[in-house]
């Protein structure tokens, strides 16, 4: 019934023969994902930071609740996104719904948790190891944060990645706030399962190994960045 | 494989690279000139909106996006003002949303039928059977397995009504034989050939359907069995933001002679999928 054979010849067929419409889906799965990305990877890495260095009441539950974040279903982001953003919500005049933006927040919601802990791991880690250093040349907590980010700027690539892996691979939250629309939100993940449901199980096995492909490709490149840019720091 | 081959291709993977930019760029600026349709999976699964809605948007210039969901998800999201034109298949549901106040009136567009797919072993030995709600009493009576799916949808509101009719309360056996999948008419499906279920599908999305299988339409033809899809404007009085003269545009163009002989005109091997039968306008 499937033929994995045939899915890959069909994957091939439509990278080689740069269809379209697949080319405009791959592109809007791309700029959604890497702009949710970027901005989570702001957001989490100021948070986790913080986190690893102030001391304020509360700090113990504000890590637990990004860890606890970290496990947030999709769905569930996208329904609470969707009841802000819908006509009867509170920001229905923004307009938002059923577009690429609304699908960046919500992949925004999914992604800073993940981004946010681990930030908060490698400083902490890094912090334990140069506290009496930086302590002892007098430090503001603001610039310990900011020494500790770009310390750990090699390890950091690992909690992008970690992000970009959950909102690349999502299908949950983009399948309610953007609604699968052809042209205008249909990403990766929203086409395969439409595929799926139509009985085009080759199709969608050929657009997960173009997903799959594109996410190799993209975390082979920024590990090689790193790389050479540790090479080059250490050399 | 030949170097020259290998640098086509780069320079088409470049070419790739740069047309994604440049359609990511024309993307985010978006067309003002669109509507929201809130449909069913049944239409879309079918394929009907990529034929006839290009007609339009041709004719018109208004694009037409549509959230494909079940119908109870449709009606729910049009009464939060999330669209401004609903194109579902449960009449009474319809006529509800429009007494309501959400809707400002119902228009037939179309017809097809509900058939009962089922493996080709037929293990209820339904096939030929003439009457649906006969069909499910067999099915009930064996415990063969069915797969329903129980989305609220009107599909799944058609299948409820024929189980009531034959006398069966299937929910008192889900999770054995009746299987709820909770999802669209194409998933349904899938668990159904996966678990050699029968189910109750609407023609269109069965005839679209590419992992049939060894299975066969086994009950077809029954009036009770009939599907009326109908379309309403969202109530701008209720909702400021709809876009009420394009919702129309397009609500007057399916009802049109234009709009019934394009739906007429889709055919798949063949056949019709759905029938048009708009009531001429005044």
């Amino acid at each position: 019934m499937i033929d994995l054979a045939q899915a890959l010849r069909a994957a091939l067929r439509q990278i080689v023969n740069l269809d379209p419409e697949l080319i405009q889906i791959v592109a809007l799965s791309l700029k959604v994902t890497l702009s949710a990305v970027a901005i989570a990877t702001i957001i989490g890495f100021a948070v986790g930071g913080m986190l690893a260095v102030y001391r304020f009441p509360g700090r113990g539950a504000l890590a637990a609740i990004i860890n606890a974040s970290m496990g947030l279903p999709p769905v569930v982001a996208g329904l609470f996104v969707y009841l802000f953003l819908s006509n009867a919500g509170p920001l229905g005049v923004l307009q938002l719904l059923y577009t690429p933006q609304a699908m960046i927040i919500a992949q925004v919601i999914l992604v800073t948790p993940i981004i946010a802990a681990l930030t908060r791991q490698t400083c902490e880690d890094l912090f334990e190891e140069y506290r009496e250093q930086l302590r002892s040349l007098g430090a503001s907590s603001s610039s310990i944060v900011t020494t500790l980010l770009w310390d750990g700027r090699y390890r950091l690539v690992t909690a992008v990645l970690a992000g970009f892996g959950r909102a690349i691979a999502e299908v949950g939250a983009v399948m309610i706030v953007g609604g699968n629309i052809d042209h205008v939100t249909r990403t990766m993940t929203t086409a395969i399962a439409l595929e799926t449901s139509k009985g085009n199980i080759d199709l969608a096995l050929a657009l997960g190994i173009i997903l799959l492909a594109i996410a190799l490709t993209i975390n082979m490149a920024l590990m090689g960045i790193r790389r050479l840019a540790s090479n080059f720091a250490y050399a | 494989m030949t170097g020259a081959f290998g640098r086509r291709n780069a320079l088409r993977f470049a070419l790739a690279a740069f047309a994604s930019l440049a359609l990511a760029v024309s993307m985010s600026r978006a067309a003002d000139d669109f509507i929201i349709v809130q449909s069913t999976t049944s239409t879309q699964n079918s394929g009907l909106f990529e034929h006839i809605l290009p007609l339009f948007t041709k004719k018109t210039g208004i694009e037409v996006r549509v959230v494909a969901v079940g119908t109870g998800e449709a009606l729910k999201n049009a009464e939060n003002g999330d669209g401004d034109v609903v194109f579902v298949h449960s009449e009474p549901d319809e006529e509800k949303f429009v007494a309501d106040g959400w809707g400002v009136k119902r228009y037939p567009v179309m017809y097809n039928d509900f058939i009962i797919v089922g493996p080709a072993d037929d293990l209820a030995k339904i096939a030929g059977l003439k009457q649906a709600p006969d069909a499910l009493k067999k099915i009930a009576a064996a415990r063969a397995p069915f797969a329903s799916r129980a989305d609220d949808s009107g599909t799944h509101k058609a299948e409820l009504k024929l189980w009531d009719e034959a006398g069966v309360d299937p929910k008192a056996s889900s999770g054995s034989w009746y299987l709820e999948t909770g999802s669209g008419m194409g998933a349904t499906l899938n668990t159904a050939v996966g678990k050699q279920a029968y189910a109750l599908t609407d023609r269109g999305t069965w005839l679209a359907f590419a992992n049939k299988d060894d299975f066969k339409i086994l009950i077809e033809g029954d009036d009770k069995l009939f599907n009326q899809y109908g379309v309403i404007l969202v109530n701008p009085a209720k909702h400021p933001n709809v876009k009420a003269k394009e919702g129309q545009a397009f609500i007057d163009w399916l009802t049109s002679s234009e709009g019934q002989t394009a739906i007429s005109s889709y055919k798949i091997d063949g056949q019709q999928l759905f029938f048009p039968n708009a009531r001429p306008q005044s």
